[in-house]
């Protein structure tokens, strides 16, 4: 299981890459894919859509559950990823990467700070 | 299952449980006038004879005018339906089914609830189909509360041209959330006018809602008023009363609506008390995952053969908890077995034939009431099997007067529409003859002028 130390993740199992200072990348954690199993559908906000930290900004539906995705910081929907509609198992087979969900422009880089490092959240993940 | 009824002290144990002093605290919320302060007054044990004479009796008290002299439509219509619907629905695979959670052990039930959704998806003109859902009313009531879950918006534009119980059940459904329901008047005109809709939407329509035929009986230009909600983006919600309109007339999802509702008792249903009704709902694919409600999808098993199955049923409550497209955890099964059973009897050219009838037989009807003096249209607009007729006095005793000569001549729509209180709507189906028909228009001429 990977927990790549360049990203920043949150307690709802949510990983952050900054780009360009104040872009936000956000997808889910190759543990939260892991638990949910195969994605079928991944339901994504509204480009322009503000979002405050901690609000429900979608949905990934697995073949067992669904669940809800929070946004580990505030700020605008810039960019959604267009080919989970086509191609939601990007999300198991590239949770990092190609699988990655929204982008946003941070309201407040500084929030980052309250974020989990990549060691904190293999503790949390591990502990279960 | 044993049913072993409560015991006076297990009753007791209850009530101090839940801190209640008795059981009529719990009522307490209904008003006293509301309820009965005597238990029901029910005679004794009667031996069986005796039992059935009784309920004869009874019967016997209500005004049975018989289909072919009913010509009350307003939402519940006369039609024949063929005796095998309820031969096959009375076989137990059918008749104890309920949802099929056990894909292993519900093929057969399964396999006819997808043979309804694909009915009714074609009538509806629409791509999916639930499994059903309570009656016409209550879907409508889920259609409006997911158009605004769709759009973030919460206002609904509902002409009062959508049957009023219709509007009432919307109401009950949406009083307690972020929706307001915009009232539109437009019984004088007897259909939309699409400028008037239009001029009703704004950025913060979730969707517009429009009956065709109309609660009037009146045929809407669903493709205009397609038109018109364009500019707003609000959806448009298309309602059918009577879905045997749609042998001749394309569905609401041909002309660009973006759900579809129905009230499908005039498949295979019957009009005992008003009911079992049957609510057929249907959307764009677009929309498929946030429709309320049951879906049975086909696939094909490890054989490769054809097998039937829930599907996407994490939109539902018992996945989804809150968060889920609705509450109703259920489908109308029987109801939809029985619409799909009719349908597939009538086949595509019975349908357009039945449909004929109806159209044929109304517009008879309706020629010969305008060619009564001081009777007429109150509206002259395109109808389907329904239609208005002002008279020229009073209608309640004119319309007693018939019902006690053995018709039920049609509904009085002062009751919902002040501004009409000499007119009534008046339906004719396939099973009025010429000489029903003739019977009722002699009466009216000898009572109502």
């Amino acid at each position: 299981m990977e927990f790549p130390k360049d990203l920043k993740y949150s307690k709802e199992h949510e990983w952050v890459r900054v780009e360009d200072g104040d872009t936000a990348i956000i997808g889910i954690t190759d543990f939260a894919q892991d638990e949910l199993g195969d994605i079928v559908f991944v339901e994504a906000p509204k480009v322009g859509r503000d979002l405050k930290a901690g609000e429900s900004f979608g949905v990934a539906e697995s073949v067992k559950t669904v669940s809800d995705l929070y946004s580990p910081v505030a700020g605008q929907v810039i960019e959604v990823n267009p080919e989970l509609e086509g191609s939601p198992e990007l999300v198991n087979e590239s949770p990092f990467d190609k699988g990655w969900i929204i982008k946003l422009k941070m309201e407040d880089p500084k929030e980052l700070e309250n974020l989990l490092s990549a060691q904190d959240y293999r503790n949390l993940a591990q502990k279960g | 299952m044993r049913y072993i009824p409560l015991s006076a002290s297990d009753r007791e144990k209850a009530l101090a449980v839940i801190g209640a002093s008795s059981v009529e605290q719990l009522f307490e919320d209904i008003p006293a006038e509301a309820r009965l302060p005597h238990p029901l007054d029910i005679p004794g044990p009667l031996p069986e004879m005796d039992l059935m004479d009784w309920f004869e009796e009874a019967a016997d008290k209500n005004t049975h005018a018989g289909p072919r002299r009913t010509f009350i439509g307003a939402g519940a219509y006369v039609h024949h339906v063929p005796t095998a619907v309820d031969h096959l629905i009375s076989r137990t695979e059918f008749f104890t089914c309920y949802t099929p959670y056990q894909p292993e052990v519900s093929q057969g039930t399964l396999a006819a609830i997808y043979e309804y959704q694909t009915y009714t998806a074609a009538l509806l003109g629409m791509e999916v189909a639930n499994a059903s859902m309570y009656d016409g009313p209550s879907a409508l009531a889920e259609a409006v509360i997911m158009a605004c879950r769709v759009t973030g918006r919460s206002k609904v534009v509902m002409p009062n041209l959508v049957h009023p119980h219709w509007r009432q059940v919307v109401q009950t459904y949406t009083q307690h959330l972020d929706i307001e329901l915009v009232h539109l008047e437009l019984a004088a005109d007897g259909v939309c006018i699409p400028e008037k809709l239009a001029a009703a939407m704004s950025q913060e329509t979730a969707a517009v809602v429009v009956q065709s035929p109309n609660f009037f009986g009146y045929v809407e230009d669903m493709d205009s008023i397609n038109q018109a909600r364009e500019e707003s983006g609000a959806l448009l919600i298309g309602a059918v009363a009577e879905p045997m309109s749609l042998g001749l007339l394309k569905g609401p999802g041909a002309s660009g609506a973006d759900i579809a509702v129905a009230e499908g008792r005039s498949f295979g249903g019957s009009l005992s008390f008003g009911g079992p009704a049957l609510g057929m709902f249907a959307v764009k694919t677009s929309l498929a995952r946030k429709m309320p409600g049951r879906l049975v999808g086909k696939t094909k098993d490890t054989m490769g053969r054809d097998a039937y199955t829930l599907t996407l049923s994490t939109r539902e409550q018992h996945i989804r908890r809150e968060k889920a497209t609705s509450n109703i955890c259920s489908n109308q099964a029987l109801m939809a077995t029985a619409a799909a059973i009719h349908i597939s009897l009538l086949g595509a050219s019975g349908l357009r034939e039945v449909a004929v009838a109806n159209l044929t037989a109304a517009n008879y009807l309706a020629g010969r009431l305008a060619r009564i003096a001081g009777v007429k249209l109150a509206h002259d607009k395109p109808f389907f099997n329904e239609f208005t007729v002002t008279l020229p006095g009073d209608i309640g005793p004119v319309l007693a007067k018939l019902a006690s000569a053995g018709y039920l001549a049609g509904v009085d729509l002062g009751r919902w529409y002040p501004d009409m209180k000499k007119t009534i709507l008046i339906s004719a189906t396939e099973v009025h003859s010429k000489k029903n028909m003739d019977d009722l228009v002699d009466l009216i001429a000898r009572e109502a002028v």
